[in-house]
């Protein structure tokens, strides 16, 4: 690549984008790993200076805080699977690079759906119809809040950014609004549990694990979104229109149905996490049931580069930092502050990795030429 | 005598503790299974003046009680979900005897929590369940804290009857603002006992209350207090935390009366007093019971004779003349019970004496009033469940 008679003019260091020379997969995880070691070493340095504590124990309570027993374990698997629904949901917006910001308003909205048809039918309707009900009626809530800024778009070409942005807050003041006709007990600003005692819509428990189904559902989910993006048309047509849409326009691709096409269905998924949240969850709603996920999600989804099963990874990645930090938080008695700083700096290498695994950087020394 | 029981209760926890931590210390497992672990719930960290107050408390009562570090656990910032009673759940896990949550909305997790760890002793805060649920290990506790907003309030009446006999206002211009968070029974409870307070002391008083509905809001408490001085009112008190209403007042040169803390650094020319409740009373008097094995109240609702609602930040500089020697002597009146806050001989509702009155002191869904709440002459705020329930509109506040 390099030029040697060129050297004089070349600076001293260049950074050239990858492309087809990608780096081998075991390079590009060994970069990674090493991205993971720096920044626990760099946490470790950090949790010395701030706090006096042994790091060993710190990173041993971390552990501890995710897998420490049978019930820490499964409520990791359940919030690796709340994450994961919604990241799942997000992916196919952000591959067709339609920046969709607002999750968190779409599965607010699911999981108001879910409450409402927990609220009105949750002990009169029978199971075998409340629950098509409920899952149809999220999907359908999410799905409306996914399409109303895809219609700007394909019709206006409005900023979907700043528009599904502005749509959380919406679907957080249709939250509030609507709790002041469900509090229960009267005065008290809050829901409360729907159905304490009939447990009227609430997802059942299955072979003794009350999270079991909702880690189920997510399962399955996850395997189609993969199916769905890998090998059918739709999947490809929104990798087109992700790449470009004046390709995708030359081949024959309506772009604006499918724009419309791909948040319905993001927008639906976000209703199942929603309902997943509600039914199978926490049984109320306030405006802080999604508590950020929907943020969360977008990186998650785009550390996995949009891989369905890769997501399962991230989103325990991500799950393992914000346990263990709280577990730590807990054991030394630290603000949970040091904790999201932690969870920051771990975040902040791995983002910063991938900037390696894409880039070859070039040191003008002597003459040799660098390889990685 | 009570403050001596609770003294002599707090000795002997004290040579208990240390003699558990000096077994722990020297021993294997087999101590630390004897010793108390305490869980504490909290919805907020220590950014949140409501949060504070009991951390500030629960930390205290740590060091009084003589626990370790190992013994008492705090989880912060959790949320009013299922991740409440996953937080309890795994508090349990980690050994915990006794567990409290300080937020409204934790309580029907706290419940679930309950019902599946029948060996553990749960208690909450401000919530309202515990008599209608009845289970062997679920505790109510709020503090009288009306008793501290008369007093509050006593406090006030001698301020504007100072304002009147200096010709600054006339006695007809005597109007107080109350900056509310929502028009529920805790603030109605809150602001009616304020005003009762004032009147005692100077009988041509009235109020205005506005709501901010949020319990905190910095900004909406500011305006708040700022167009109710707009609108003539000569002293403002608030039911909301934030320095939103203080420093409105300090910028008004308008005195202020606050809420579970000392606000004379905001408002150090206007802050006059504080009422607030102290919950280290209560977390000793738990952890007690539990190590001892002796009963809880199914609503413990605690006031001035128990330390448990104070008044603090007196400023000398504000107040009139002779209000700490007042405060004291009504202090001592309301504990006699010569004084009853709700006195229905002090108040009238739409110009009649309120005779008889059913309050929501059961919840449920449809907000039923069933409980006679008025006999012997005054309202019993407070006695049939710990969570106030008084939500009359008496004659001489206006709702804005």
């Amino acid at each position: 690549m390099q030029n040697n008679d060129k050297h004089l003019h070349e600076p001293r260091i260049q950074i050239t984008k990858r492309g087809r020379e990608a780096m081998p997969w075991y390079k590009a995880w060994g970069v990674r790993a090493a991205a993971i070691v720096l920044a626990l070493i760099v946490c470790a340095v950090i949790i010395v200076f701030l706090t006096g504590y042994n790091p060993i124990r710190v990173y041993s309570e971390m552990l501890k805080g995710t897998f420490g027993s049978s019930r820490k374990i499964w409520n990791t698997l359940q919030k690796l699977a709340m994450l994961l629904c919604i990241s799942l949901a997000v992916t196919p917006a952000f591959k067709m690079k339609f920046w969709n910001i607002g999750a968190e308003g779409q599965t607010l909205v699911g999981g108001l759906a879910a409450a409402a048809c927990m609220i009105y039918f949750g002990e009169t309707v029978p199971g075998i119809i409340l629950f098509p009900l409920m899952a149809a009626s999220c999907m359908l809530a999410g799905m409306i809040w996914g399409i109303i800024p895809a219609y700007f778009k394909a019709k206006f070409n409005t900023n979907e950014t700043l528009f599904t942005l502005m749509m959380n807050y919406v679907a957080m003041q249709i939250v509030s609004f609507c709790i002041v006709f469900w509090e229960n007990p009267k005065d008290s600003n809050t829901v409360g549990v729907i159905n304490r005692m009939t447990e009227g819509g609430w997802l059942p428990t299955i072979f003794g694990q009350k999270y079991l189904l909702n880690i189920l559902i997510v399962a399955v989910l996850t395997v189609a979104m993969y199916i769905y993006l890998r090998y059918s048309k739709q999947g490809y047509e929104i990798s087109v229109v992700g790449e470009s849409e004046n390709t995708a326009r030359y081949v024959g691709i309506n772009v604006k149905k499918v724009i419309l096409r791909t948040m319905a269905l993001s927008g639906a998924l976000c209703g199942i996490a929603g309902f997943l949240l509600v039914s199978g969850t926490d049984h109320t709603i306030n405006t802080n049931t999604v508590g950020g996920m929907g943020f969360t999600a977008i990186m998650v989804s785009w550390l996995a580069k949009f891989n369905p099963i890769v997501m399962a990874l991230t989103s325990f990645l991500i799950v393992f930092l914000e346990r263990g930090a709280g577990e730590i938080a807990t054991t030394f008695q630290l603000n949970e502050s040091v904790s999201d700083i932690l969870t920051g700096i771990i975040l902040f290498f791995i983002i910063g990795s991938e900037f390696f695994v894409q880039y070859k950087i070039n040191f003008r020394k002597g003459h040799k030429e660098e390889k990685v | 005598m009570m403050k001596k029981i609770v003294s002599l209760l707090m000795v002997m926890a004290m040579v208990i503790a240390s003699c558990f931590a000096l077994t722990s210390c020297g021993g294997g497992n087999d101590t630390v299974s004897e010793d108390i672990k305490v869980g504490f719930i909290f919805l907020h960290d220590e950014n949140s003046t409501y949060d504070k107050n009991f951390m500030d408390a629960a930390t205290a009562a740590k060091e009084a009680l003589g626990l370790s570090d190992e013994q008492v656990l705090f989880k912060t910032n959790i949320p009013e979900t299922a991740e409440c009673y996953e937080a309890a759940a795994n508090l349990v896990d980690a050994g915990c005897d006794l567990i409290f949550a300080d937020s409204f909305g934790h309580e029907d997790f706290i419940i679930q929590a309950a019902k599946e760890f029948p060996d553990v002793i749960f208690c909450h805060a401000t919530g309202t369940k515990a008599h209608t649920e009845n289970l062997p290990n679920y505790y109510n506790a709020f503090a009288s804290i009306y008793e501290g907003r008369y007093l509050v309030g006593y406090a006030a009446g001698m301020k504007l009857n100072e304002m009147i006999e200096d010709g600054k206002i006339t006695a007809e211009q005597a109007k107080m603002g109350y900056v509310g968070a929502y028009p529920y029974a805790e603030v109605k409870s809150g602001y009616t006992s304020f005003f009762l307070g004032a009147r005692a002391a100077c009988p041509s008083v009235t109020m205005d209350v506005k709501f901010t509905n949020s319990w905190f809001d910095i900004a909406a408490e500011k305006e708040t207090a700022n167009a109710l001085i707009a609108d003539g009112c000569v002293l403002i008190s608030q039911h909301a935390d934030s320095e939103g209403a203080p420093k409105a007042c300090e910028e008004a040169g308008v005195p202020n009366i606050a809420y579970n803390l000392d606000t004379r650094e905001w408002g150090p020319n206007t802050a006059l007093i504080s009422s607030k409740i102290n919950w280290q009373p209560y977390f000793e008097h738990i952890v007690n019971a539990v190590k001892d094995g002796t009963e809880i109240e199914q609503d413990f609702c605690k006031g001035l004779a128990d330390d448990v609602v104070q008044t603090l930040g007196l400023n000398d500089k504000v107040a009139a003349e002779g209000t700490a020697e007042k405060i004291e002597e009504v202090k001592a009146q309301l504990i006699a019970g010569e004084i009853k806050v709700f006195d229905t001989k002090t108040f009238t509702v739409d110009g009649k004496t309120l005779e008889s009155y059913k309050a929501d002191v059961d919840s449920d869904a449809d907000f039923t009033p069933d409980t006679e709440v008025v006999s012997d002459g005054y309202f019993h705020e407070s006695e049939m469940r710990s969570a106030p329930y008084f939500d009359v509109d008496i004659d001489g506040i206006t709702l804005k």
